[in-house]
């Protein structure tokens, strides 16, 4: 038997159809084929981003009481509905909503909260009760009971964030193709790649550090030589969180085959002199959607594209003495999208009277609910198996 | 049990109850009968060695601070943590305490906590460092009372009238018993009361605030008291899974990621009877037959520290700026004094995805040799390029692609390659593939390496520790 065939078969045979790009061409779709195929695009807040100075409650006296330094005021701010308004940075933003083209989801949460940053961030990564420690993310499960290719899920960043990281599978990290490429061109580790041959099937590590060899070359393959189908022309903001997210508009118009997007802008813990900060940043993140949006608009693929936008915790009610806000709980989360089943404003706007002991937002939907609306809704998996348990499914897809 | 151990034993103990050995250490061991190389190990890790960077001149945060003072502090203490962290780098690499250092290590990760300020960090170090080898009942009351563990773990918010379970649940959770392993959460409620009032004062030392304590009747695990703290640390060690909890653990980093229930409990029977000696449980495992058998060699994927020491220890690497070390941690996701969460790094395959793998697989020839993998000699290699080139542009001639890449120019180091080829003269390939990768070679590793027809020991020894191969102990 060709050792080429033999791999073939014992791939099969494991039940992986994983086959290395170099053994295999492996082919982007066609962008008649790959209408409809749907991918979702995750965008992280880092930091703690302050969803009340984000999506304002305009009309609540308790706002600006508890925050007499740092409010928007009226003036500042595009209106959604009589009591809520966009902070106005959010002009890209306000817009895709005045089009039917954005949910907002408010008070979003989970049960006992935990105000760390890496301790919050990994509850929403992994999708785990607050007091559970699960080493995958919830993105990590969905590759290892749906895809059979590590590209499935690229990271648009530095790194592999623990929610694209699962049992069997991860996804992969490709800031930069090229580079991602590059690096796997030096002559020693592609000879060793090249070479090698069933031992990255068996179950033990120094197998796993073969297999997952073999899958960073096939990945870095697979996504270097269908990633330039498309050159856009679309401007984004000279900036990182621009430059990814243009990178992901790259990938979903040549036509990639990955389902799974993942980005984050970083900064917002703002603790000190909030308002300008805070601003800043969520202008970038307005015009860089916004962006994403008209390219993906221009190949007609925004349609078959969810944009779920999070931050691993809300910001305390009452500013602080720094102009600033600490660590809280709730907030809103958004999901843009071509295809929303229910645009506009999803739920009861935060109630500023019902606070915890803490001063913070208590929550009314869990945030895994909005993770199983899109398993299940948009990816057309099963979410149960995913997140262990089954949430309430919404409406919004 | 034979008198002596193979080379292949000894480099195995040394791996994993340091970070290997060099050829000369390795000779050294062969002459003593195995119950002295268990000793010496031992005996070679009686000094503490406590870190020696100032902390005094960072002030401890008040409230007095306006914020952009508050700024300041935060940035001075970052660069204070860079400094233990490198120190302690240093100490690792170079020390005669390498059982001390790995225990260390071992328990930094147990005890997983991250507060950067340096003062509670470097006090926690050195409780941890104090204790390493000695007995885990103390250590664990020393720990449970460091300033760092309290804030991290939220007690200073435990207080009699609004108690906070945060630090009683991980003391039961992570700390002795493991998690879902014979306590409920009403043994958290009740244990979290006898901890109100372990607290830290304004200079960030322990403190018992009698005022914020519960005085009352407690229920835990069974036994009913008036309980402090520190009676519900002894309750938790009296319980026998509590031995067991830590015994699997220090299996799985010492011998086996795969348990063998068996063992497990041969350690926590050990441990358990000599009252949570950790020199005891240790030797149950270095002494055993089973620690040397070969499904467990070579079978542990090397953390990211691992990794780095090993590497340093072996060829006396000096990194021409000590930062990189610190760059070289957070790319491979191991910034000491920065664990994921209060359960620490989980270790294994949780350290490899596409990112770090090539990292990792780069870093040793970036580091000792510039990046530069000699491979003209090998057939093998050298006709992979041919095979896997782009064909689409015609047929251009592959060229070799070798030495500087990102890595080599963000780490800018050097080996001390004279010491290293004098110690490992007269080997031939082969004693130099045992003595440099630890498990049994991949199908594709020997094929790679019979094809080698490179007589440099220099280049032989570089492919040998860019195989992946090396990122196994």
């Amino acid at each position: 038997m060709k050792r080429r065939d033999f791999l073939k078969q014992s791939l099969l045979a494991s039940g992986a159809t994983l086959i290395p790009s170099f053994l295999k061409g492996m082919e982007s779709m066609s962008l008649d084929k790959i209408s409809g195929y749907k991918n979702i695009i995750v965008i992280q807040l880092s930091g703690g981003n302050d969803g009340l100075n984000t999506i304002v409650p305009i009309k609540n006296d308790i706002y600006y009481k508890l925050r007499p330094k740092i409010a928007k005021s009226l003036k500042d701010t595009i209106r959604i509905q009589d009591n809520l308004a966009f902070n106005d940075n959010l002009k890209e933003i306000a817009s895709l909503y005045d089009e039917g083209e954005m949910c907002i989801i408010n008070n979003v949460g989970y049960p006992n909260p935990n105000r760390s940053h890496f301790r919050s961030s990994d509850i929403w990564h992994s999708a785990s009760d607050s007091n559970k420690y699960i080493n995958t993310g919830w993105l990590g499960r969905y590759l290892d009971a749906n895809c059979s290719n590590p590209h499935h899920a690229i990271e648009v960043n530095k790194g592999l964030s623990l929610a694209l990281k699962g049992e069997k599978l991860n996804g992969i990290s490709a800031e930069n193709p090229k580079f991602l490429y590059k690096n796997t061109q030096e002559t020693f580790f592609k000879g060793i790649a090249t070479n090698v041959d069933d031992t990255m099937l068996s179950e033990d590590n120094q197998g796993y550090l073969y297999k997952t060899l073999l899958e960073t070359y096939s990945s870095a393959a697979y996504i270097n030589e269908n990633s330039k189908v498309y050159k856009t022309i679309q401007t984004y903001p000279n900036h990182k969180f621009g430059n990814n997210l243009k990178q992901i508009a790259q990938f979903i118009n040549s036509g990639l085959t990955t389902r799974v997007y993942y980005s984050s802008l970083g900064g917002f813990d703002s603790h000190v002199n909030q308002l300008p900060k805070q601003d800043r940043l969520l202008k970038i993140y307005s015009k860089s959607v916004g962006a994403l949006v008209n390219d993906l608009k221009k190949q007609n693929r925004f349609k078959d594209t969810l944009i779920l936008t999070f931050t691993e915790f809300g910001r305390r009610v009452k500013e602080n003495a720094s102009t600033g806000t600490d660590h809280g709980t709730a907030n809103n989360v958004t999901i843009i999208s071509g295809s929303l089943k229910q645009a506009g404003v999803y739920n009861e706007i935060p109630n500023l009277q019902n606070l915890d002991a803490n001063g913070d937002l208590q929550h009314s939907v869990d945030f895994r609910s909005v993770y199983a609306t899109i398993l299940n809704n948009w990816l057309e998996v099963d979410d149960t198996q995913i997140l262990n348990s089954n949430f309430k499914k919404m409406n919004f897809v | 049990m034979a008198h002596f151990f193979s080379e292949k034993e000894l480099q195995h103990l040394y791996w994993r109850a340091g970070f290997g050995l060099s050829a000369d250490e390795l000779k050294k061991n062969k002459k003593y009968k195995k119950e002295k190389v268990i000793d010496r190990l031992f005996r070679n890790s009686e000094k503490e060695n406590l870190l020696k960077t100032e902390i005094s001149q960072i002030e401890v945060e008040n409230k007095s601070l306006n914020a952009k003072q508050r700024n300041e502090l935060q940035l001075k203490q970052v660069a204070k943590l860079e400094e233990i962290t490198l120190e302690w780098m240093q100490q690792m690499q170079t020390s005669e305490e390498v059982l001390r250092e790995r225990m260390i290590l071992f328990f930094t990760n147990h005890f997983s906590a991250q507060v950067i300020k340096a003062k509670m960090t470097l006090d926690l170090h050195h409780r941890i460092r104090k204790n390493a080898l000695g007995n885990f009942g103390e250590m664990l009351l020393e720990v449970s009372k460091s300033p760092s563990i309290i804030t991290f773990l939220n007690n200073k918010q435990n207080k009699k009238k609004s108690p906070n379970e945060n630090f009683a649940r991980e003391v039961m959770e992570l700390f002795t018993l493991g998690r879902d392993s014979g306590y409920s959460e009403k043994d958290i409620k009740e244990a979290a009361r006898a901890f109100t009032g372990w607290s830290t004062d304004q200079k960030e030392n322990f403190k018992f605030k009698p005022f914020l304590h519960d005085e009352g009747q407690k229920t835990v695990l069974g036994q009913t008291g008036n309980f402090k703290g520190q009676d519900i640390i002894r309750i938790l060690l009296q319980q026998k899974q509590t031995a067991t909890y830590l015994s699997e653990k220090m299996y799985k980093y010492f011998v086996n990621p795969i348990v063998n229930k068996d063992h497990v409990s041969i350690m926590a029977t050990a441990f358990y009877n000599s009252r949570y000696d950790i020199k005891t449980v240790l030797k149950t495992m270095f002494l055993s037959n089973w620690f040397y058998e070969e499904k467990n060699i070579g079978v542990k994927i090397k953390s990211p520290i691992d990794l780095i020491v090993g590497l340093g220890r072996q060829f006396k690497v000096a990194y021409e700026n000590p930062k990189s070390i610190i760059f070289l941690q957070k790319k491979l996701n191991q910034r000491l004094f920065y664990p994921p969460n209060v359960a620490g790094w989980p270790g294994d395959k949780h350290w490899i995805d596409n990112s770090t793998l090539m990292l990792r697989l780069k870093f040793p020839a970036a580091t000792i040799n510039k990046g530069i993998i000699d491979v003209e000699d090998n057939a093998i290699i050298m006709d992979s390029m041919s095979t896997t080139s782009n064909t689409t542009e015609g047929s251009v001639k592959p060229k070799l692609q070798n030495g500087s890449n990102f890595l080599t120019k963000k780490i800018k180091a050097t080996a001390n390659w004279d010491l290293f080829l004098i110690s490992v003269k007269g080997k031939s390939k082969k004693d130099l593939i045992d003595f440099l990768l630890q498990p049994k070679l991949s199908a594709v590793a020997k094929k790679i390496l019979e094809a080698s027809k490179e007589e440099n020991t220099k280049h032989f020894t570089i492919q040998l520790v860019s195989l992946p191969e090396y990122q196994l102990c």
